[in-house]
């Protein structure tokens, strides 16, 4: 099934916040921020904004009714700043005006002063000055220091994985309308409803029911709207309790670039272990999380890092440890892998460096350690239906590796000022919220007395495709055309209480909540069908919109039907609740069973390096992925596609940048470059890997957000073999991303000018 | 007033001609369909179709409706996606974009179907190169462009065979709608008067201004120049080349004489840009922008270029373009001075040309160093050269030492090692976000290096440079 939004997608006519229609009287807000990454606020002057023709008013932490706090994890995020300022670009105010153009202006007639307080923009400067956010979390498996004592190779060495712009190409927004009674009405871009919800009862001192959050659609998530679009929805409410008139906020792209945090860097450390015949034995890592300024969802994020710290490697003794450090950025927040990919670059790197110090090749260490069925993870989890042997195996047979490594060898002794470098990147991610009590969902689904379905459930569509596999759900147990299906917005008064679109998880939550409500419906119309037909239930099914019996069509239609139960006062509305069986996590022992299952998968990636200029294309990435049993294949190949794009620019081209005064370089679209149509890989080609499926994903199709971007960690190292096929004297060295000016300084370091 | 045709709507409209096309058709036109994404023409999501009427056709062209003045609207015909819609059906772009999950979160959508459409009614060769180049602005943050790239080769299947720009046959065969074979008649009936222009900041195509400066254009007076005839047109008379300084880089990339003098003219002006900003960015913009990165500015440099400067009572002066620049964004302009023409020799069967450009980004970038070289070589020996390199210093820089260096000097790999080192000593390249001053140090030998290695394959490999491999 083709995805069901793209029809108003390719016209033009899908709503996103900037295109609501907007009422009348409508006042346009813009946020003044910090200039200085860490301070004290000695002196604002607002008198000459306030002054200019067309500004409304001025809101600051002084008009905050309830808390300015909009801290989810931990509550250390003012709303807006008050004696303090803890990053460049930390909201002091917010200016509300006629236009967004005259708020804008104004914002250039405020004059601060703040006095400097130090800055700190590294995670390992941080560490030193003892400055964090929570304390620590480790895992644990076997003895690692014990097992150290019984390897014949130990390397240590350190990394660095830099953070990642999300760039949603729809910047962060929302728009508040008055209702009656004080209520609020915000519509927003945001990946959490419930969070809006919630925050902006805080913030306003008012109860939840009072405000009403809805969202159509997402131009864009990635995470980066799963916490971090509550701040502006929040401010434009704020600013419609007072001024009891709509208000509109969407960020400009400099303002989002500056103002909202990204994908964590991370400084790690590592030691790994092997035996002569390259079983990892042991490995243990520090991971320094770069957290920004708040916590945020950086503890969760830190957590998830320990998870995946062994990759899809079955490792006996581990000692993990992640720190997550207090620093003057932007709050760094939830991104696709959530943690995960910085994990897992470290211990490819330590794969590596091994591999390189050892003389074999870096796939000889991968494949004799990966995961079998009934081995232990870290966290205590035993791995269950493991397919990395099997999608490793099938990658190496499908795509001929002999064939492409000999390819590359060859290639490489017949030139002199090109390389290719190949690489193979094994992935396993865990699916589940790693915070147990946020796996479960709720379908509302409404029968209309004509036939047609109505479903809202807590899923938000921003183009991975959640709203046509809902319809899909529907329309398969129902029978019944996708025409009379309609997915409605994601809204808080019709399912409350909701996670966010997140953690993957939003199609298998969601989607058996789903498939619960429409059984139920079932059931109860074959009750009435078999009362009509004078038959029993059992032997009713519905069929194109047809009633059968024992598999032979009736007279009697889907919709004939349904105004039989309207008239027998049967009731045509289920709402369902799933929860997630089976999971559970116990942090003060850092064991349990976090994750309904694992999605693996193995990817190998070509490229070619330009020797002269430093530059470098991507020939080919040929993957074999665990989808289970995929539900929906164009939509499930598009999310690995577009992952896989995202993976490579987080390890090649896109680099965040911030001064040593902690202000952001890469503040606009000309400086963050992410992948263009040129430089995505040109040949990519993924084969789903043979397996049953899990019955903990929705119909057997298994999640597929967040496990492909992990297959882009391949072009890290891919870059790295050919520039160590050019340049024997390369040290391998392990900071990402890996651009054109570090690749172009490998190529000729230790050598003469 | 501004008067044009949107979509298939004429509009005249009183608003200030330095307001972006973008905010007018999103805000007070209530098209939604075109997106904001960056508003500084880096990612298409605001891409909407120029018409021109040329004769008795109309010429159309993607831009970044971001970046581009409302008042450049006037007299043509404007398209957004939803000017393109068919009533109850998709368009051949649409559904090939739909059919091939080539949209995801749907964002950058438009953008994309405008940009295909474009491709549709552009004067371009109907192959998948052109169609890619055609979306080459657009940033996909969601699909990774593969199911983009399949749409493109459908939509590219669709055309092939075709004549060129029938209107009528893309009108058949569900392109667009078919308003489109009205609008020539419609453009030439309207009225259009001159824009009553204002004392203000000169624009032409406005793609550097707008991003650097967009709120104080739209507030204050521009003064558009982007239609004055006298500063239009590429002329090639007694083995010079006069470029008038509006000449877009989309009008260099379709000349076809300059095309036959430069044969990787296309390959270089790829590296400048994306199509929509090569459709409106003018080459006097370029220049005067001084940026020291400057794609076309490095370009011209190495042409050895003079420029004619005209001022308000019509006067005219030539320099060499080498001389024009004199510290960071300062140069040789006066107040009421304009860029008329930019002219140079053309090659002879004894110049070779070349242009390189390395960035993060090989496309829609700025140069960490780009650097361009003329040279004159006769049984052996270079009889002239002109080297300029951009990035490395205040200004884009023609190396002076480094040009004069080669003049007389036999071609051989010495002569380039030596030239290097001059060449290493005219830079004073910084530390920036576009890269340490040790990268672009090695990276301007490298494309040095580059530029021999690229004109002359049989003489020169990397390893005559450099010491291993």
């Amino acid at each position: 099934m083709k995805n069901l939004d793209s029809y108003t997608h390719v016209r033009g006519e899908s709503l996103y916040v900037d295109d609501v229609n907007i009422r009348q009287g409508t006042f346009h807000a813009v946020v003044f921020d910090s200039p200085k990454a860490h301070g004290k606020i000695k002196h604002i002057n607002y008198s000459k904004a306030e002054a200019l023709e067309g500004v409304e008013r001025i809101f600051t932490y002084k008009d905050i009714p309830g808390q300015n706090e909009i801290g989810g994890i931990i509550a250390d995020e003012p709303l807006f700043a008050e004696e303090d300022v803890h990053f460049w670009g930390m909201p002091i105010a917010l200016i509300v005006a006629k236009t967004e153009f005259i708020a804008r202006k104004a914002r250039g007639l405020i004059d601060i002063e703040i006095e400097d307080l130090p800055v700190i923009t590294t995670a390992k400067e941080a560490k030193a000055k003892g400055s964090f956010i929570n304390a620590p979390r480790s895992f644990s498996l076997g003895d690692s220091e014990k097992a150290f004592t019984n390897c014949d190779y130990i390397f240590e060495g350190e990394t660095f994985s830099n953070g990642q712009e999300h760039l949603y190409i729809e910047a962060q927004g929302a728009y508040a309308e008055p209702m009656e009674n004080g209520n609020i009405k915000i519509t927003s871009s945001t990946q959490g409803p419930t969070a809006v919800q919630k925050t902006v009862a805080r913030v306003l001192g008012v109860a939840m029911h009072k405000i009403e959050v809805d969202v159509t659609r997402l131009g864009g998530g990635f995470g980066g709207k799963e916490d971090q679009a509550t701040p502006w929805a929040v401010m434009a409410a704020l600013a419609t309790y007072h001024l009891n008139q709509s208000v509109k906020l969407i960020l400009n792209r400099h303002d989002d670039l500056r103002m909202t945090g990204k994908r964590h860097p991370y400084e790690s450390s590592y030691k790994i272990g092997l035996s002569k015949d390259l079983k990892i034995l042991a490995y243990e890592a520090e991971f320094l999380q770069n957290s920004g300024a708040a916590a945020d969802l950086s503890p969760a994020i830190a957590e998830r890092t320990l998870f995946h710290a062994t990759n899809s490697y079955f490792v006996p003794n581990v000692t993990t440890k992640v720190l997550s450090c207090k620093t003057n950025l932007p709050p760094n927040t939830a991104f696709r892998g959530f943690g995960g990919p910085q994990g897992m670059f470290v211990i490819e790197s330590a794969i590596a460096k091994a591999a390189n110090e050892i003389g074999v090749h870096p796939r000889a260490i991968q494949e004799a350690n990966l995961l079998d069925e009934n081995d232990t993870f870290s966290y205590g989890q035993i791995a269950k239906k493991v397919e990395a042997k099997n999608s490793w195996n099938s990658a190496k047979s499908i795509y001929d590796l002999d064939a492409l490594e000999q390819e590359v060898k060859d290639f490489n002794s017949n030139n002199s000022s090109f390389k290719k470098g190949i690489a193979l990147m094994p992935i396993c991610f865990g699916i589940s919220f790693t915070n147990t009590p946020m796996n479960h969902a709720r379908a509302l689904v409404h029968i209309y007395l004509d036939g047609s379905v109505g479903i809202s459930t807590a899923a938000v569509e921003m183009g991975q495709g959640v709203n046509t596999k809902m319809m899909q759900i529907a329309a398969d147990v129902f029978s019944i055309p996708i025409e009379k299906i309609k997915i409605e917005t994601t809204n808080t008064t019709r399912v409350a209480n909701t996670s966010p679109s997140a953690a993957s998880s939003t199609a298998d939550l969601n989607g058996k909540a789903t498939l619960m409500a429409c059984n139920a419906l079932v059931e109860r119309l074959k009750l009435v069908a078999s009362e009509d037909l004078n038959t029993s239930e059992k032997d009713i099914t519905f069929k194109d919109e047809v009633v059968y019996i024992n598999d032979k069509k009736t007279d009697l239609t889907w919709t004939e039907l349904i105004s039989k139960a309207m008239l027998k006062r049967v009731a045509l509305t289920e709402n369902a609740h799933y929860a997630t069986p089976e999971i559970h996590f116990d942090k003060t022992k850092e064991k349990g069973h976090p994750f309904a299952y694992h999605v693996y998968g193995t990817a190998i990636t070509t490229v070619t390096v330009d020797c002269t200029r430093g530059t470098y294309e991507f020939d080919s990435v040929k993957i074999v992925h665990d989808y289970g049993k995929s539900m929906s294949e164009g939509i499930d190949l598009g999310q690995v596609e577009g992952a896989l794009a995202q993976g490579i620019g987080w390890m090649t081209m896109e680099e965040i940048a911030y001064n040593d005064e902690g202000r952001l370089l890469s503040n606009a679209l000309s400086t963050y470059k992410i992948p263009d149509i040129f430089s995505v890989p040109k040949d990519v080609e993924v084969i789903p890997v043979e397996t049953q499926g899990h019955e903990l994903a929705i119909l057997k199709s298994k999640a597929v957000g967040e496990p492909p971007l992990m297959y882009g960690i391949g072009a890290y190292f891919a870059i790295q073999n050919a520039i160590k096929a050019f340049n024997p004297n390369y040290d391998l060295k392990f900071h990402a991303p890996m651009t054109p000016e570090k690749v172009l300084m490998s190529l000729y370091e230790s050598q003469k000018k | 007033m501004i008067t044009f045709i949107l979509n298939n709507k004429t509009i005249t409209t009183p608003e200030n001609s330095g307001m972006t096309l973008l905010d007018f058709v999103r805000y007070q036109q209530r098209l939604t369909g075109t997106k904001i994404g960056c508003r500084e023409g880096d990612c298409g999501a605001c891409t909407v179709l120029v018409g021109t009427l040329e004769n008795d056709r109309i010429n159309y062209q993607s831009i970044t409706s971001c970046i581009s003045p409302l008042g450049n609207a006037h007299g043509k015909h404007i398209v957004t996606v939803e000017g393109t819609n068919l009533k109850d059906k998709l368009t051949t772009a649409q559904e090939a974009m739909k059919a091939n999950y080539a949209t995801q979160c749907g964002f950058c959508t438009p953008g994309f179907v405008v940009a295909l459409t474009g491709f549709a009614l552009s004067n371009s060769e109907y192959n998948y190169n052109n169609a890619l180049d055609a979306i080459s602005g657009n940033i996909c943050r969601c699909t990774g462009y593969k199911a983009i790239e399949k749409a493109a080769h459908q939509v590219v299947e669709k055309l092939e065979h075709q004549k060129q720009n029938s209107i009528n046959w893309l009108v058949e065969n569900d392109f667009i709608p078919a308003y489109f074979e009205s609008i020539p008649k419609r453009l030439k009936d309207i009225e259009i008067a001159d824009l009553n222009q204002p004392k203000g900041k000169y624009v032409s195509g406005g793609t550097d201004l707008y991003v650097q400066q967009a709120d104080h254009l739209a507030d204050n007076d521009v003064h558009l120049i982007a239609e004055k005839d006298y500063l239009k047109g590429i002329k090639i008379e007694n083995g010079i080349c006069t470029i008038g300084t509006n000449a877009t880089v989309s009008d260099l990339w379709n000349h076809t004489e300059l095309n036959t003098f430069f044969p990787n003219l296309k390959k270089h002006l790829k590296l400048v840009s994306s199509e929509q900003i090569r459709n409106m960015a003018s080459l006097g913009g370029n220049l005067v922008n001084a940026s020291p990165i400057g794609d076309m500015t490095i370009f011209f440099l190495a042409l050895n270029s003079d420029i004619t400067i005209i001022n308000e009572k019509h006067k005219e002066r030539t320099i060499a373009l080498k001389n024009f620049f004199q510290d960071y964004k300062t140069y040789d302009l006066k107040d009421g001075e304009l860029l008329k023409a930019i002219s140079f020799k053309l090659p002879t069967v004894h110049s070779f040309f070349n242009f390189e450009k390395v960035c993060k980004r090989t496309h829609l970038d700025i140069a960490s160093v780009n650097s361009a070289l003329s040279i004159n070589v006769e049984n052996g020996t270079i009889t002239e050269a002109n080297v300029s390199i951009g990035g490395v210093a205040a200004i884009p820089k023609y190396l002076h030492d480094t040009s004069a260096f080669l003049v007389g000097k036999t071609l051989n790999s010495e002569t380039i090692l030596e030239a290097n080192e001059i060449l290493q000593n005219e830079i004073s390249p910084i530390s920036d976000v576009r890269g340490t001053s040790d990268y672009k140090r090695l990276l301007g030998r490298q494309l040095f290096f580059a530029h021999f290695t690229a004109l002359f394959p049989k003489q020169f490999t990397l390893n005559d440079f450099v010491q291993h491999a």
